[in-house]
């Protein structure tokens, strides 16, 4: 059944396993105010995978162990990945050091990180749970990592509604199984056809309802805002970005390679899923009034755009790259406002008052990420609308663009109230005086900020690597 | 060389921001009109070595090729009056802002942004190139309008716009990928599309297209019903931010249709001419008379712009309307339409600025509050007089010279909508002889602070030097309109051949 395979093409994978494994042994005998011997030893190892993966690019695309692509989709997954990890390990620098359990959140983030790359990757039905449960449950203990406040809530929450999730993802594959007799997504492709179409139907939506779960999307976004509220900012950022990264390309992957439309209108359906991804994550963002909830109910949103390009995925060869590069920029962006967020230490959008007086510079930081966000030029997000916008409406899901477009305008409602207070004066000295900014997380702002511009700016050049080498 | 230009003030901006904020009023500003004056001077070169034909300055980088984007600069006829509308009125209001303003440091790096995006979009000569630009002046004039209007209406007033604007912005976004994914490679080049024509077919498809487009344009234009967002942002907004907006960033409007919806969806703007016509006309009308009902300064100034724009798409439309045979007519049209837009920004920013120095000296914009100006402060209801004159359309002035040649080349076309827009003029000079009548003349009457009766002084010398330029500006124009016709009319031609398709 196994394929030869060569274990040196899982570089990226294998070195963010053995940070992992070797960071809690490490971690286990270090005393707690060196631990951040951990946390660099999960750089090195990012900056190990991200060389690997550089180099595995300009090699043609491969199938290894007969169920993991070797592709520009999954190279991209790992270099946003790895970009993500890194910033993620600066933006909880404050968060962590010197903490009692500091090992164990590097760790959980590594093992999230490389579930959410192994989703992205995977080309077999089997290889993809596993995949989805790898990046599902180191997440739900990091939620819980803080056990102050609402943190366990949010957790068991996440835990609850993930465990559902899987069983439903569990149950799908098993239906995709035995209509097909295969769980290769090139065998599924083939058989597919033969087999009721109402079963595979129902086993591709169960699977589907599995990926929306880990990428936040409507129908499985409930717990996004719970979770991103109730826990550190550092924790919710790594939650809305890394698994969001695996679980978008799966849903590409499995829906461009695996699934003839001919058997499920797929195409519509991923359309709809992003129409009321944007336009649910919008309406409920208005009203918000903790910056965090914002936030959350805005990754909602941000996953209707990237539905776009899962909708039109095989139908226009703008839609790949389209996608990738949407979500490079997302992420960088996303880490850049929650990290804001976990700089500044205040929850609600009145505690920001005054931010642009204390601290221009994080000021103009969180104004580049709300207006990247948005999808203002010259920020990395508006060449992934751009590129996004212009696959739909090639794909022939015109009406999508022109709501997305009109879910635009509605996100800047909320996103410009998060930007009002903090041009606004103070309200008095004793007010502002708790507002000190973070090292840590301040730095991470600031460089997320200035890469989602250079991404921008140098677009061409990312984008020309996302969609040259097929 | 246009780079240079586009990107000087973002230069300035960068040496600005390592300065401390205390330095004061005098250095910012200084360093803002520096650069104004140095851009003025970039861009007399430019217009001496402009070809007789086709794009001067031209610049070209790939950007982002997988996607048809490039780096594309250059100028033309059409563009390169409004690049130097650009300097000129910017540097008036670095002019202006030498008698002082609250933060001036954050005041001035601001404006030095808006002045490079604003040069940058009537060079722009790629789709995307122009939407960053158009799209970060609504983010820089958003800051402009809530940072240093007066309180919560500003605020309100700030985000009004930005919703407006910015909704445009993205319906312009899709007219722009529906325009690229028509081409034979997926493109954004102006140039390029304007060669191919890969609309000119017509059909329901360019009819979206021009749609997105129109729409787009029409709420940075803006016209009617567009325009509810305009009144507020510019009683709002301070001085020099009323005179930046109506001068220079209402013409983007109006030059995304010159350089973009004619000449690239030809087929389709003949077909839809009329509407661009009738929305024309009523938005000259619409304008017309609800200024006639201010009681507002800044708000009347406001409403005659969309009176003026009105007249900008008027010249358009027509230009679609004439047929073949209707080449000197189109001519006429499309010349006065640009001419138009040249002579509005001087003489509006002006004006704006002048309501700005009443304000800054009586608080309120309440035309009832001031009397008999004329004795109390002569070179203050000089200028003003010149203004409202030059802004009706007197001959001798600017004004004059567009909306003559765009009612000449429109006539043809379409007489009713040509006589119903000469009307326009009348009630515009019955707006500004009334207000003239109640504020200039008659016994003096300042508005009185609580207490003390303040001093009442005339325009001082920053003042003057930001509003005598741009109205001296408005009347060369009007008497020896050659110097800038010239420049035009080679282009106004190229883009009459494209239309003529």
């Amino acid at each position: 059944m196994m394929a030869p395979g060569d274990p040196s093409s899982l570089i990226p994978e294998i070195a963010l396993l053995l940070g992992a494994v070797t960071g809690l042994l490490l971690g286990a005998w270090t005393p707690r105010r060196r631990q951040w011997i951990v946390r660099g030893l999960a750089a090195v190892a990012a900056g190990v995978g991200l060389a690997a993966t550089a180099v595995a690019a300009n090699r043609p695309p491969d199938v290894v162990f007969g169920t993991y692509v070797l592709d520009t989709a999954t190279h991209a997954t790992r270099a946003i990945v790895l970009v993500a990890l890194l910033l993620l390990l600066a933006l909880c620098g404050d968060t962590v050091a010197g903490h009692r359990r500091e090992t164990e959140f590097v760790v959980l983030l590594q093992l999230g990180a490389l579930g959410s790359m192994l989703l992205g990757g995977a080309a077999d039905l089997i290889l993809l749970f596993a995949a989805f449960l790898l990046a599902s449950v180191p997440l739900y203990a990091l939620t819980g990592w803080s056990k102050q406040g609402t943190a366990p809530e949010a957790a068991l929450k996440y835990y609850l509604a993930g465990a559902l999730a899987g069983v439903v993802t569990a149950a799908g594959v098993t239906l995709l199984f035995a209509v097909s007799g295969a769980t290769g997504y090139d065998a599924l492709a083939a058989e597919l056809t033969r087999g009721p179409a109402a079963v595979a139907s129902v086993g591709l939506v169960a699977v589907l309802a599995g990926l929306a779960f880990k990428a936040g999307a409507v129908p499985a976004h409930f717990w996004v805002p719970d979770v991103s509220d109730g826990t550190p900012p550092a924790v919710a950022a790594v939650v809305t970005t890394l698994p969001k990264i695996g679980a978008v390309v799966a849903m590409a992957r499995l829906l461009e390679a695996a699934i003839p439309p001919v058997v499920v209108d797929w195409p519509l359906l991923v359309a709809v899923l992003a129409a009321l991804s944007m336009t649910v994550g919008n309406l409920a963002a208005f009203a918000q009034t903790s910056v965090l909830r914002l936030l959350g109910y805005s990754t909602v949103s941000q996953v209707g755009y990237l539905l776009m390009g899962v909708a039109v995925a095989g139908r226009t060869g703008r839609a790949e790259p389209a996608l990738l590069f949407y979500l490079a920029a997302y992420a960088v962006t996303n880490v850049a406002a929650f990290a804001v967020a976990a700089a500044t230490g205040r929850r609600t959008l009145a505690g920001h008052r005054g931010l642009a007086r204390r601290d221009p510079v994080l000021a103009v930081a969180l104004v580049v990420a709300l207006l990247g966000l948005v999808g203002t030029p010259p920020t990395a997000v508006f060449l992934g609308k751009l590129t996004v916008f212009s696959a739909a409406v090639d794909g022939g899901f015109a009406w999508l663009a022109v709501l997305a477009a009109v879910n635009t305008v509605a996100s800047l409602f909320y996103y410009l109230r998060w930007v009002a207070p903090v041009f606004r004066d103070p309200v008095d000295d004793a007010d502002t005086a708790v507002m000190r900014t973070r090292g840590w997380a301040r730095d991470t702002a600031i460089g997320a900020a200035a890469l989602s511009v250079l991404l921008g700016v140098a677009g061409g050049v990312v984008l020309t690597a996302f969609g040259s080498v097929t | 060389m246009l780079s240079v230009i586009v990107f000087l003030p973002v230069v300035v901006a960068a040496a600005i921001t390592v300065l401390p904020a205390r330095l004061g009023t005098r250095c910012f500003a200084g360093a803002w009109v520096a650069t104004g004056l140095a851009q003025l001077v970039l861009v007399a070169v430019v217009w001496s070595a402009l070809p007789g034909t086709g794009y001067g300055a031209v610049e070209r980088v790939e950007w982002i090729p997988s996607a048809g984007i490039s780096y594309h600069l250059g100028v033309d006829g059409l563009s390169l009056p409004l690049l130097a509308l650009v300097a000129v009125v910017f540097t008036a209001a670095a002019m202006y802002t030498l008698r002082g303003v609250d933060r001036p440091k954050s005041y001035v790096l601001l404006f030095l942004a808006l002045q490079a995006v604003s040069a940058g979009l009537f060079v722009a000569l790629d789709l995307i190139l122009f939407f960053l630009f158009f799209d970060l002046s609504i983010v820089f004039m958003y800051f402009v309008i809530a940072g240093w209007g007066t309180g919560a209406p500003a605020r309100r007033a700030a985000l009004t716009f930005f919703l407006y604007t910015f909704l445009g912005s993205l319906a312009l976004l899709l007219g722009f990928i529906l325009l690229a994914l028509a081409a034979d490679r997926p493109s954004f080049d102006i140039p390029t599309l304007a060669q191919q024509n890969p609309l000119g077919g017509g059909g329901t498809y360019a009819a979206l297209t021009l749609l997105a487009i129109g729409i787009g344009l029409a709420v940075k234009t803006p016209v009617f019903p567009f325009h509810t967002w305009l009144p507020p942002a510019h009683t709002e907004a301070p001085a020099a931010g009323s005179a930046i907006l109506a001068g220079i960033l209402l013409k983007m409007g109006t030059y995304g249709f010159v350089r973009i919806a004619m000449p690239l969806l030809p087929a389709t703007w003949r077909q839809f001419a009329m509407v661009v016509v009738v929305v024309g006309v009523v938005s000259v009308i619409w304008g017309a008379l609800v200024a006639l009902a201010q009681t507002d300064l800044k708000r009347m100034i406001a409403y005659t712009s969309i009176n003026h724009m009105g007249y900008v798409l008027l010249g358009l439309g027509a230009a679609g309307m004439v047929a073949g045979s209707g080449e000197q007519a189109r001519q006429l049209a499309t010349a006065g339409a640009t001419y138009q837009m040249v002579s509005h920004g001087l003489i509006t920013a002006a004006l704006f600025l002048l309501a700005g120095s009443l304000h800054e000296r009586g608080h309120t914009y309440a035309i009832d509050a001031y009397g008999g100006l004329a004795t109390r402060t002569p070179r203050f209801a000089g200028l003003f007089a010149v203004a409202a004159f030059a802004s009706l359309g007197l001959p001798g002035f600017s004004g004059f010279i567009a909306e003559f040649q765009i009612f000449t080349g429109a006539l043809g076309a379409a007489p009713v909508a040509t006589v119903i827009a000469v009307t326009g003029v009348l009630l515009t000079a019955a707006v500004f002889l009334l207000v003239m009548g109640r504020m200039l003349a008659g016994p003096v009457r300042v508005p009185d602070g609580p207490g003390t009766p303040r001093p009442f002084a005339d325009l001082s010398v920053s003042e003057l030097l930001a509003i005598v330029p741009l109205l001296a500006g408005a009347t060369v124009l009007g008497l020896a309109p050659r110097v800038v016709l010239d420049v035009i009319e080679p282009a106004a031609r190229v883009l009459n051949d494209f239309l003529a398709r």
